[in-house]
């Protein structure tokens, strides 16, 4: 497949780029900051995701969605990027999507899926314990009780927890701390009894929850794929996650990028314009050599999710290791070239630097991901 | 079955037969590439019979037109000849400045008679071209250049001095850039000149290389008589010639990395400094440098893979050669420090049979010239920020 986007991608990519500059700008996204809206999203802008067909955008066409892949969830997800918009499409539509319809029953998709794809239910997936992501050191545990099973434990940087409707929970069954052996996902109601979820307000203002479980009751029907076997589940789900933040990273690394163009070309000082400056002029001419490097590692890792799944991993690893240095390189050198203003609140430019901090951090950072290439080379 | 894949089959079954199995290791010293010309010796028997069954075949450059001697094959056809040689590790049969440079633009600028005369005999290895762009004031300021031609009769006359030109006392032909208008601006009074090496007035002088080897000259030219039909393109616009022809060669050299079979680098590295009990590379702050330059190899790789796609479906912008030739000469020249690294003092022998010859470290040594041929890093950097973000006074 081409490494460029086909004629119905780029008509996605514009309808989504349109809507989401028109209706949800960077204001939108300061305005729920500043009121420090309770829902941390809009739930108006939300429904009109919905009718757009994107909070279903990876839901088999039989469960109401659009039966669409990883490329087009990553396209939205740039966009998103661009404005920094706040709102539950990576959580509930791409991670609990592919997490119920990689791994659901019968039932559990019939269920769900409707809902999460008319974007009625928000679905979020509680993996990280400790501040680094380590997907396979699950200490969460769930032990047999009854016919059920009784969680005790605790999650942390839970995207949209505490908007969530469903939470997909990784829980410890079997095995060590740290063994990917004896993972179990469980669908939990988080109204249910023992659940205690904290909102975190975090550096980029967007929505993530500490979520505790004390003696959490689910049913043997709430297992999430098969018993002990979660893993193999959670890790392509997290592939998944991980190309689409990427994704979103490229955006508001690509963002951030062209307002600094821009500026160079306003800026004036020394009777000049900054962007005469030979010193700027490489400096940004790296960023963009490197953005479009990282653009073409983050549509191949998408496609490949679409085409070749049980190869992804690696090329997923490089996509989101370039995401994350790239982003960050992208973030700086805007707040640099900006001199005083970079540093204002008021001022958008440092907004992205927050939010790329946080997308860093979200499913590995860039060291954790050069590392998964080496092991995957085995050395 | 489509066309496509019968002809991959076709095309896998057709090397397998053909392609010696002396022709499928790594290319290591100078001599395992075959640059055909006027006095080409052959290394071994396999490199002259692979490169006469590839050049019987048309495959020399499958994608050139069959009219003058290319294999004629569409662009699709053209991937899979290449692809399937990647996939055995099958070395270029032949490789020249003529291929990689001239060619492209002969095609594009060149007059039917020009084209007759001088690509057939690209394809067949008979002639090796070399190119006389630098001087000794005009480097990075090419179009600065002072070689003058002057019209006598029905031949310009060509004075003055070229520099840094490779392979200049191996090549037959030379394509020229000269100064036909000395009162026009400096990119207006240029003109490409086509000429043979022999002619009388043309001298070369060799210059040692740090990597030991001498492969580029200075090189002469005193009243060199050249006959005015010799000029590729309108006379005094040469220039559109010369950098029409620096975009292929930026192409060549940012893929300049994956010429060629090569061994894994992390064997390589395991080999040498050994692996902890966790199969890991025993020494953690390499084990990161490496993982970290597969991370850009890797992504890079599809880069280019994306450049080529957005040049066959019209997205490409002009100047993106000079991106990727910015990033894939840089990301050339980190492999060798990785791999002087890698080996420590087994990497640093110059002379012995043990090492070919120091080929590790000249190598490396060589590759410090990537950011430098075709234009310098800094120059890429300078043409991205004018022709791609249209920075003001760039
Ligand atoms: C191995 C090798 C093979 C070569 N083969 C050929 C060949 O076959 N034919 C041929 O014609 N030439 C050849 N060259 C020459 C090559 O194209 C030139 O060396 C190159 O263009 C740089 O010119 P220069 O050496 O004069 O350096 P200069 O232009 O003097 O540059 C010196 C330094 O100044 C920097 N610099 C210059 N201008 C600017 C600017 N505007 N802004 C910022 N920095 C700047 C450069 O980046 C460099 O770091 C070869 C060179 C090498 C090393």
């Amino acid at each position: 497949m081409a490494l460029v986007l086909n004629e119905e991608q780029t008509l996605l990519r514009d309808s989504a780029r349109s809507l989401i500059s028109d209706k949800a700008p960077v204001s939108h996204f300061r305005a729920l900051r500043d009121s420090k809206d309770k829902d941390g999203f809009s739930r108006d802008l939300w429904k009109t995701f919905s009718e757009m067909g994107f909070t279903g955008l990876l839901v088999p066409e039989e469960f109401g969605g659009s039966g669409l892949g990883c490329v087009e969830a990553g396209i939205v997800a740039e966009e998103i990027g661009h404005t920094l918009l706040p709102s539950p499409f990576l959580a509930s539509s791409v991670l609990a999507a592919s997490a119920l319809q990689r791994a659901g029953s019968k039932a559990q998709k019939a269920e769900y899926l409707p809902k999460i794809a008319d974007g009625s239910a928000i679905g979020s997936l509680a993996v990280d314990e400790g501040g680094k992501h380590r997907p396979h050191a699950i200490t969460l545990k769930a032990v047999r009780s009854g016919n059920g099973f009784k969680l005790n434990g605790a999650k942390a940087f839970v995207v949209d927890g505490h908007v969530a409707d469903i939470l997909i929970v990784a829980a410890r069954t079997a095995g060590a701390d740290d063994d990917p052996k004896g993972i179990t996902l469980f669908l939990v109601d988080p109204r249910a009894k023992g659940v205690q979820i904290e909102r975190t307000i975090m550096v980029d203002a967007h929505n993530a929850a500490r979520i505790a479980f004390k003696d959490t009751e689910v049913t043997a029907d709430n297992v999430l794929g098969e018993l002990d076997q979660g893993s193999a589940v959670l890790d392509g789900v997290l592939n998944i996650g991980r190309a689409v933040v990427a994704s979103e990273m490229l955006g508001a690394g690509d963002e951030a990028f062209s307002r600094t163009v821009q500026y160079l070309k306003e800026r004036k000082q020394f009777g000049k314009l900054i962007g005469e400056f030979q010193a700027l002029q490489h400096r940004i001419s790296h960023l963009y050599v490197e953005l479009e490097i990282t653009r073409a590692a983050v549509l191949k890792a998408l496609q490949m999710l679409d085409e070749d799944f049980d190869n992804a991993a690696p090329i997923v690893s490089v996509a989101k290791a370039r995401a994350g240095t790239t982003g960050t390189l992208a973030v700086q050198e805007g707040l640099q070239m900006h001199g005083g203003i970079g540093m204002t609140d008021q001022f958008d430019i440092g907004l992205f630097m927050k939010r790329m901090r946080v997308c860093q951090e979200l499913f590995g950072d860039s060291n954790f991901h050069a590392n998964r290439v080496a092991e995957l080379r085995a050395y | 079955m489509t066309d496509l894949e019968g002809f991959r089959r076709e095309t896998r079954d057709w090397l397998e037969k053909n392609c010696p199995p002396e022709m499928r290791r790594p290319m290591v010293v100078e001599s395992d590439t075959f640059w055909g010309g006027r006095n080409a010796t052959y290394q071994s028997d396999a490199q002259r019979v692979w490169f006469e069954r590839m050049r019987d075949k048309k495959w020399i450059v499958p994608h050139w037109p069959a009219e003058y001697g290319g294999g004629g094959l569409d662009p699709e056809r053209a991937k899979v000849v290449r692809e399937e040689m990647a996939a055995i590790n099958a070395r270029p049969p032949l490789r020249s400045f003529g291929i990689m440079m001239l060619g492209p633009a002969l095609l594009k600028f060149g007059t039917e008679e020009q084209k007759r005369e001088h690509i057939p005999k690209i394809l067949s290895g008979e002639i090796r071209w070399c190119q006389g762009y630098s001087e000794p004031n005009s480097g990075s300021d090419l179009a600065s250049l002072q070689t003058r031609a002057d019209l006598d009769g029905d031949h310009y006359v060509v004075n003055g001095q070229k520099i840094w030109t490779s392979y200049a006392n191996k090549a037959d032909w030379i394509f020229c850039l000269t100064r036909t208008d000395f009162s026009a601006k400096k990119h207006e009074g240029i003109t490409f000149l086509l000429f043979d090496m022999t002619t009388p007035g043309v001298t070369t002088k060799p210059i040692l290389l740090i990597s030991g080897y001498s492969p580029f000259c200075e090189t002469f030219f005193d009243n060199v008589r050249v006959p005015k039909k010799n000029a590729l393109g309108t006379v005094n616009k040469g220039w559109d010639v010369a950098k029409y022809v620096l975009q292929f060669e930026r192409d060549s050299i940012s893929g300049i990395g994956d010429r060629g079979a090569k061994r894994a680098m992390s064997e390589i590295a395991l080999n040498s400094v050994g692996a902890n009990e966790k199969g890991h590379l025993a020494d953690p702050l390499l084990r990161s440098q490496l993982a970290n330059f597969e991370v850009d190899e890797v992504a890079f790789q599809f880069a280019s893979e994306r450049a080529s796609d957005q040049v066959k479906t019209g997205q490409a912008h002009p100047a993106f050669s000079s991106a990727m030739k910015y990033y894939g000469s840089e990301l050339n020249k980190r492999r060798h420090e990785l791999f002087m690294s890698m080996g420590g003092s087994d990497a640093l022998e110059w002379e012995s049979e043990r090492s070919q010859n120091g080929q590790t470290a000249r190598t490396w040594l060589r590759t410090k010239a990537n950011s430098i041929e075709g234009g310098t890093s800094e120059v890429m950097l300078g043409i991205v920020a004018k022709r791609i973000l249209n920075l003001p006074g760039a």
